[in-house]
């Protein structure tokens, strides 16, 4: 950006382009803020608000001008460091940076809820975050790691949700005999859902993918005698700590958890009580994505996002590995699904609707497609945020589109877009972090 | 060791091979040169089982594969370094020579590896790189390394000189002989390179519009003025059996 505005009248580039970004505003705007009905004693009137159409343009205006100065700014100053030095302003670019962090994020968790700060909202808004950051672990393996792109992730978690409610209802099995059960369910209609698409890819698999989705979730509406339509299934058990109820009484010849432990009662460990129940799920999740990213199977879906025909000629079977990703990735949103459940005590189909799966793969992606800590950070920008600026209101979702705009100009790659490899030579070390993160063609 | 019968393939309604005969012996190199288009390409896919062949045989040590999926066909001992070369570019040198190997049983790993990094010291110097900021040269000795991670019996090879500088041709040239003399492996080389190729190849086949138009061994071919207009002086004789359009490289 620098060297263009360099290398023509600066000032009137700078105009025009400017100029242009209003102009785009105004026309957007005319349709979307000029006109507006409203509903008069007379009947329907047609409202005339030019005002905020200009008014819009010409934030856009200095908007796009001030952007640009400062882009064109921090160019300079990058340009005027050496390359290295830029790569070390980040301390979380290098593979050893980022492993620290993922630890002291994983402590930070662990003392959460003994921390002063960390009282019951905290800890429940900080439980749903956990819920997204494993549900972004969990697609991160069939988006980030297989490369099949899924837009209907969502219906996984409906039916581990609901394999969970109506398992426990039905024949009031507990929990954690749910739990597995909800994932091999869930696993199952990845495996269904995997067999049409195996031929696909790119965008015709986006699309059917989500097809299945809403299938999943019309499916759920209309069985009215199954799942209770629209109504949902209430009373979902809670779940218990080995047997012994959060409660504040328990029932005839039963303990509570408060009673075994001699503690007082109180409605937070509960609430302390999913949390870390999550946390010990999402980690899971993470544990073994890492370690399967070293087995076989795990380097076969990266060889297979890389280039499917490379796989074929090397003797990989791209049928059990796409199969295997599908059904482990939905695999762990079973289990998040039937967690989702417990916590919230009532599913019905609309917790299940196509924005979820949106939020999911808009984490994967913006976290970098296979980074484990990105997805972190983006399941906190996405989710963590908007939730602690509910006070925002309506403009809300105004800063979220902002924030993914942000995203889109300064990381188009993902927030960590760097993938560290699964083995090294003990006597070579690892590339450098100022190793180009863009794959790009050298010619002899 | 691997004889094609009588070979057909097509895309669609194109029907690319009109009935291939052709004969690979233990230990040989054997080339296939020919223009663009000639289906040179076509016949190692169809070796590896796409497309499928729709008429003929190919049979390796014995055994029918032409029915082979293609993760069967690789597993019965035959590697295939395929046309612009498909390693994966964002993992390390290290991890696609790992993924050569999945068909092998992991304690052969280490010895494979050093035999491989022994016949291209310059995969050993890029070893934690990833394969796409290779250059092209290195590229194409990473795709033949990956190929030999499997321990083949056969290798075929389609196109290693493609967008290669000379000098770098020659290189992969050497290396291929070596593959061949030191470590016993069947070399299949499908080239538009004629005259690299057909130095080193102990024999040679010629492809014209989907059909083999001559054979012979490869000093024999080099000699023969068809080929020599046709593929490698620039076609101004009239060859046989149909001008290629195409000068020598």
């Amino acid at each position: 950006m620098a060297s263009r505005l360099a290398s023509k009248s600066p000032a009137a580039t700078l105009v025009k382009d400017s100029a242009a970004a209003a102009l785009v505003a105004a026309l957007l705007a005319l349709p979307l803020l000029g006109f507006r009905m409203t509903d008069t004693a007379r009947g329907l009137v047609l409202d005339y608000r030019f005002p905020l159409v200009l008014w819009s343009a010409g934030v856009v205006f200095a908007g796009r001008l001030l952007f640009t100065l400062a882009g064109a700014a921090i160019g300079r100053r990058l340009a005027a460091r050496p390359p290295r030095a830029a790569a070390r302003r980040w301390p979380l670019s290098g593979g050893r940076g980022r492993a620290l962090a993922g630890w002291a994020m994983v402590g930070f968790a662990l003392v959460l809820p003994l921390t002063p700060f960390g009282d019951r909202n905290l800890v429940d808004k900080a439980t749903l975050l956990l819920i997204y950051i494993m549900l972004g672990w969990g697609l991160n393996i069939v988006v980030g790691l297989a490369g099949l792109l899924d837009l209907g992730y969502v219906a996984f978690y409906a039916v581990g949700a609901y394999s969970y409610a109506l398992l426990s209802q039905a024949f009031g099995l507990s929990f954690w005999l749910c739990l597995p059960i909800a994932g091999l369910m869930a696993a199952t209609f990845g495996m269904v859902l995997g067999f049409p698409v195996l031929r696909l890819r790119g965008d015709y698999l986006a699309i059917v993918t989500l097809g299945f989705g809403e299938i999943i979730r019309v499916v759920l509406l209309n069985w009215q005698s199954l799942t209770g339509g629209p109504d949902g299934v209430y009373d979902i058990k809670r779940p218990s700590f080995f047997g012994l109820p959060f409660s504040a009484f328990a029932p005839e010849g039963h303990q509570t958890f408060a009673q075994f432990f001699g503690l007082a009662y109180s409605p937070n460990q509960r609430i302390y009580f999913l949390y870390y129940l999550i946390l010990i799920l999402a980690l899971a999740t993470n544990l073994f994505t890492l370690r399967i990213r070293r087995l076989p199977i795990g380097r076969a879906w990266e060889a297979l996002r890389e280039d499917e025909i490379a796989c074929r000629s090397l003797g990989i079977n791209p049928t059990k590995t796409k199969l295997s990703a599908f059904a482990i990735g939905a695999m762990f949103a079973g289990f998040a699904g039937s967690f989702f459940a417990t916590r919230q005590g009532f599913i019905s189909p609309e917790s299940f609707t196509f924005i979820e799966s949106a939020i999911i793969l808009s984490i994967v992606v913006l976290g970098g497609m296979g980074s484990q800590v990105g997805i972190v950070l983006a399941a906190v920008l996405l989710v963590g945020l908007p939730e602690w600026f509910r006070d925002l209101q309506l403009y809300r979702m105004l800063a979220f589109g902002g924030a993914m705009v942000l995203i889109m100009l300064w990381r188009p790659r993902g927030l960590l877009a760097h993938r560290d490899p699964t083995i090294l030579l003990a006597d070579h070390p690892a590339p450098s972090p100022a190793d180009p993160t863009a794959p790009s063609e050298v010619s002899p | 060791m691997l004889s094609i019968r009588n070979l057909e393939a097509s895309y669609g309604r194109i029907q690319a091979l009109h009935g291939v005969d052709i004969d690979v012996e233990a230990g040989e190199i054997v080339t296939l040169i020919g223009a663009n288009g000639a289906g040179k390409t076509t016949l190692l896919m169809t070796l590896c089982g796409k497309p499928r062949a729709g008429k003929g045989s190919i049979t390796f040590e014995g055994e029918d594969i032409t029915r082979l999926p293609t993760y069967q066909i690789v597993r019965r001992g035959i590697a295939h370094a395929p046309e612009g070369r498909r390693i994966f570019p964002r993992m390390s040198v290290l991890e696609n020579l790992q993924m050569g190997a999945v068909t092998v049983d992991p304690k052969y790993f280490a010895d494979d590896l050093d035999r491989v990094l022994t016949l291209f010291p310059r995969l050993k110097e890029r070893i934690g790189q990833r394969g796409g900021t290779l250059s092209g040269g290195e590229q194409q000795m990473l795709a033949i390394g990956r190929a030999l991670m499997s321990r083949p019996r056969l290798l075929l090879l389609d196109e290693p000189s493609l967008g290669l500088a000379p000098l770098v041709v020659r290189q992969i040239f050497d290396i291929i002989r070596d593959i061949n003399r030191q470590q016993k492996v069947t070399v299949f080389l499908v080239e538009q390179n004629a005259f690299h190729a057909l130095k080193l190849a102990h024999r040679a086949y010629v492809m014209v519009n989907g059909r083999i138009a001559m054979s012979g061994s490869g000093a024999e071919l080099l000699a023969d003025a068809g080929v020599r207009a046709a593929y490698l002086e620039g076609g101004h004789e009239a060859p046989p059996p149909r001008p290629a359009p195409e000068a020598a490289p």
